[in-house]
């Protein structure tokens, strides 16, 4: 395990390991040093390394470690930080690093990294973010590993740097032509001093060889294969198979159960009940059931019955409680958030006021790898396998809550089978923890689909009551929302139900109010793939749609003159929002579609744009709605700026992902809650997209310089918004609230 | 609890003291060690756990071990021969495919039955055959672009 550090920065300080042949350098932040050079041995021990050095050196405004080594049997091992759980960055991230470095890709072999909170500061898949925080520090690596590659070939021709050239993984002296390759030349590099980072010349986008192509992921092969790769396919000696059974209804606790029935049935080991730790959302009280096989456990799970106290538990009712949030919503009040100008004012100046309310249920998660964890405690070392976006946070969790020495914990990272938010949350690897301890024995706990969808942290629903005004110029004068959200206390709003300070359209509306009011709601919730905005991209988008129908203007045009401002405004996402950006994802957008062009009876295009995660992205949906309104989707048109494309496929790909995650989600996702437990329980009732309903997706993206931002998230926002805004250019049908079922939609 | 024997991907297994109930796809996973196979709803929805059955896809979540009992099986492990990928992984993997990869092998379960029976597959054809199977990172584009690849692939190339 990593030590604490007790150096302070040393450049060039460098650490040699004895054995093989390779040019190991560890990137590592200020004063972290120490942790670095002990955590280098794991890279060298995979590429028998010769010369090895973990050299330190700063990245400045940097949270993260990068790991590379060059061997001299001609490979480059690239160590890729963060949690791939199905948006691409164990491909991505060495991408960068191999860019920079001038390395053919077809010899980078990619390792998942340790996890190592103290090496690495950010392992963490969320927030769209590890492509965005990693992209200087990734590159660096990359290019300090190649100038100290050129200055030991100069070295040895005896000529200067100047006069080598480094490229596909070879240095070449440009006076007599002989070329090395980096192999041959790694040991000797490894023994130079590692360069500052002022001394190193990053490519220019223009200059990219390997970034924005095609690069299929590093474990296709193993997927298409069937190879274990995922949390729930770890296997180990003696394993044991464990269920977990908590309260449907959310914080009961348990008074009694039938554990002497449980312990005798075939393939049962062991059953027991876990006393809840930490609040409900994190331990719950519940009953472990450990057997032979994963269906010895599902089978004693049927015949367990469990007396439960439920005093304590929620008793939410979603139904009722959306129905009341509607009236809420409409009725004025609520703390006012924000209040710029006067919108009250200008409401009442308007020469055209539109008003509607706006709405969208909870939902779940739902990765299709149920929750699972394993774990093996021997020796006073405790192993675990899980599929986490937040291996670290993990780890210090069940560090805390069982008393457990940090030192002793290895998490290993492992591909997740989705996440979406979800595995942001360690419920399941703080049960599986508990399992261990108590059964002594490594157990697999692998949670049943009715689990999942009963102990998710969801989507809290929202209801937003809206009013616009619009002056004889047909300018968006004012703007005012009245949300009603969620509360556990009564004071604050649930977790990912608050609404977000930079959301569009404030600051390009002078006057501008919004109010919100609580409701008591105590099932947790949490982030859901571009939490907030996921949801608000469909009101905003559908609100300012009818607002520039009241208008009479072209909705393509009434955004435009929307975004016409050219001053940046600040954002909860780091960057600031620069509308000049906006414009260019919707005109390009409306340029694809065929935007203006007359459209056959019954079909219509539906605009929309949103900003999350640093991302512009502008969609086109092109709908056709047939009788019995049934829709067709023909094809959605999305324009994205995030900056340089890393990989094109996945770009691609999880572009598509995020269009087509929000269509099946506003089609007919929507989950009800009576007496604080959830009702939906499987795929039956929850009824995900599937292939006869996916559209035709054009997925573009502009070329731009801007800093590149991550993918996993921003595509999703827009398109409910667009849908709904094509529906109503199809059929004059305006829909406020999801999922389209309510109103008696059905996909075509 | 039976001693059951299943053909495997053309290898004779013997399941020793195993519940007849239990679903093959546990069978599969636990007994086995054939982990390729997938675990999604349980109840026959999502299509994770496709597998072949004497020669059909069936959703092996919901079929008793006992039922395969002599019977031939082919898993996600058994669709490459000698190494070779058949068309249809080949295509997965050229053209990206994969998202998180959790449902992958399901849908190229699918997909080879549907080839098998459809050298030349239209996109309802396609989307007819791939409607049990859930991808929850949302592949569909991509998938029905490579079932058409590869069915050109195995027909020669010819369009």
């Amino acid at each position: 395990m990593s030590k604490q550090s007790t150096n302070t920065i040393n450049i060039n300080r460098r650490k040699f390991l004895g054995g093989g042949s390779a040019l190991v350098l560890g990137f590592t932040v200020g004063c972290k040093q120490e942790a670095s050079q002990s955590a280098a041995v794991t890279p060298i021990e995979n590429v028998s390394a010769e010369v090895a050095s973990g050299a330190s050196m700063p990245l400045q405004s940097s949270t993260f470690n990068a790991w590379l080594s060059i061997s001299n049997n001609g490979t480059a091992t690239i160590l890729a930080s963060n949690p791939e759980i199905g948006q691409g960055v164990k491909t991505a991230l060495p991408m960068i690093v191999a860019e920079e470095l001038d390395f053919p890709w077809e010899k980078v072999i990619v390792k998942q990294a340790p996890v190592d909170p103290v090496v690495y500061e950010r392992q963490v898949a969320g927030g769209s973010y590890s492509v965005r925080s990693l992209w200087d520090p990734l590159r660096q690596a990359g290019a300090t590993a190649r100038a100290m590659l050129v200055k030991a070939a100069a070295d040895g021709w005896g000529i200067n740097v100047d006069d080598c050239a480094a490229s596909n993984g070879m240095v070449s002296n440009s006076i007599t032509g002989d070329s090395l390759d980096y192999g041959t030349l790694a040991g000797k590099a490894a023994k130079l001093p590692v360069p500052e980072i002022e001394s190193l010349t990053l490519k220019a986008t223009a200059d990219y060889g390997l970034l924005g192509q095609r690069i299929s992921g590093v474990d296709n092969q193993a997927i298409v294969t069937g190879q274990p790769l995922f949390g729930i396919d770890t296997t180990l000696d003696n394993l044991h198979y464990a269920t977990y059974s908590s309260c449907p209804n959310i914080g009961g606790t348990i008074v009694n159960t039938n554990l002497e029935h449980i312990k005798k049935l075939k393939g049962v080991v062991q059953a027991f009940i876990v006393k809840g730790k930490g609040g409900y959302s994190e331990l719950r009280d519940g009953v472990a059931i450990v057997a032979n096989s994963t269906w010895a456990t599902i089978s004693a799970k049927k015949q367990l019955e469990i007396e439960w106290d439920t005093t304590d538990a929620s008793t939410d009712d979603w139904s009722a409680m959306r129905d009341q949030a509607e009236q809420l919503a409409t009725a004025g009040g609520g703390e006012v958030l924000h209040n710029d100008g006067d919108a009250d004012a200008a409401l009442a100046a308007a020469k055209t006021k539109v008003s509607a309310t706006y709405s969208y249920p909870f939902v779940s998660h739902a990765p299709l790898e149920p929750q699972n964890c394993t774990v093996r405690i021997a020796d006073g070392k405790v192993d675990i396998w899980a599929p986490t976006q937040v291996p670290a946070r993990a780890m210090k969790s069940a560090a805390e809550m069982f008393d457990l020495d940090p030192a002793s914990i290895t998490v290993h990272q492992i591909r997740a089978g989705g996440g979406f938010g979800r595995r942001l949350y360690n419920d399941y690897f703080l049960e599986a923890v508990a399992i261990a301890l108590e059964a002594k024995v490594p157990v697999k706990l692998t949670w049943t689909r009715e689990d999942d969808m009963a102990h998710d942290y969801y989507r809290p629903g929202g209801t937003h009551g809206l009013q616009a005004g619009i002056d004889n110029q047909g300018k968006l004068t004012a703007w005012k929302n009245h949300y009603v959200t969620y509360s556990e206390d009564g004071k604050e709003a649930v977790r990912w139900g608050a609404y977000m300070e930079s959301t569009f359209p404030r600051q390009l509306v002078e006057n501008y109010q919004i109010n919100q009011t609580l409701q008591l709601q105590t099932i947790p919730t949490g982030a859901w793939r571009a939490p907030i905005s996921c949801a608000f991209g469909f009101v905003i988008n559908g609100f300012i749609n009818e607002v520039s129908t009241a208008a009479g203007i072209d909705h393509r045009d009434f955004m435009l003159e929307l975004l016409a401002q050219d001053d940046e405004i600040p954002s909860i996402f780091g960057d600031a929002f620069v509308p000049a950006r906006a414009r260019e994802t919707i005109i390009e957008v409306c340029k694809r579609a065929g935007w203006g062009k007359q459209q056959a009876d019954n079909r219509g295009l539906g605009l929309a744009f949103y900003f999350s995660h640093n991302a512009y992205v502008a969609e086109v949906a092109d709908v056709e709605v047939l009788a019995g309104n049934k829709i067709k989707l023909h094809k959605v048109y999305a324009v994205t700026d995030v900056g340089p494309i890393v990989n094109m496929s996945m770009a691609e790909n999880i572009c598509q992902g995020g269009i087509i995650d929000g269509i099946s989600t506003m089609a007919r996702l929507e989950l009800d809650a009576k007496a604080g437990a959830v009702i939906e329980s499987n795929f039956d009732q929850y009824q995900m997209l599937r292939m006869p309903e996916a559209p035709e997706i054009d997925a573009h993206f502009l070329q731009t310089d801007n800093v590149p931002s991550g993918l996993g998230e921003p595509t999703l926002p827009p398109i409910a918004g667009a849908v709904v805004n094509a529906i109503y250019a199809a059929s004059g049908k305006r829909v406020r609230e999801l999922p389209l079922s309510r109103a008696g939609f059905t996909l075509a | 609890m039976t001693e059951i024997t299943l053909n495997v991907n053309g290898e004779s297994k013997t399941l020793k003291d195993v519940d007849p109930e239990m679903p093959l796809l546990w069978a599969l996973r636990d007994e086995l060690n054939l982990v390729g196979t997938k675990y999604g709803c349980g109840i026959a929805q999502c299509g994770a756990c496709t597998v072949h059955f004497e020669g059909s896809p069936v959703r092996s979540c919901s079929l008793p071990v006992s039922a395969a009992a002599g019977k031939n099986i082919t898993t996600v492990e058994g669709l490459a021969k000698d190494e070779q990928l058949n068309a249809l992984q080949q295509a997965w993997v050229d053209m990206d495919v994969p998202q998180c990869g959790y449902c992958q092998a399901g849908q190229l379960m699918s997909a080879t039955a549907l080839l098998e029976k459809n050298s030349n597959p239209s996109d309802d054809d396609i989307d007819t055959a791939m409607a049990g199977n859930i991808c929850r990172c949302g592949t569909y584009v991509r998938i029905r672009a490579a079932i058409k690849q590869a069915a050109k692939a195995k027909r020669g190339g010819a369009a």
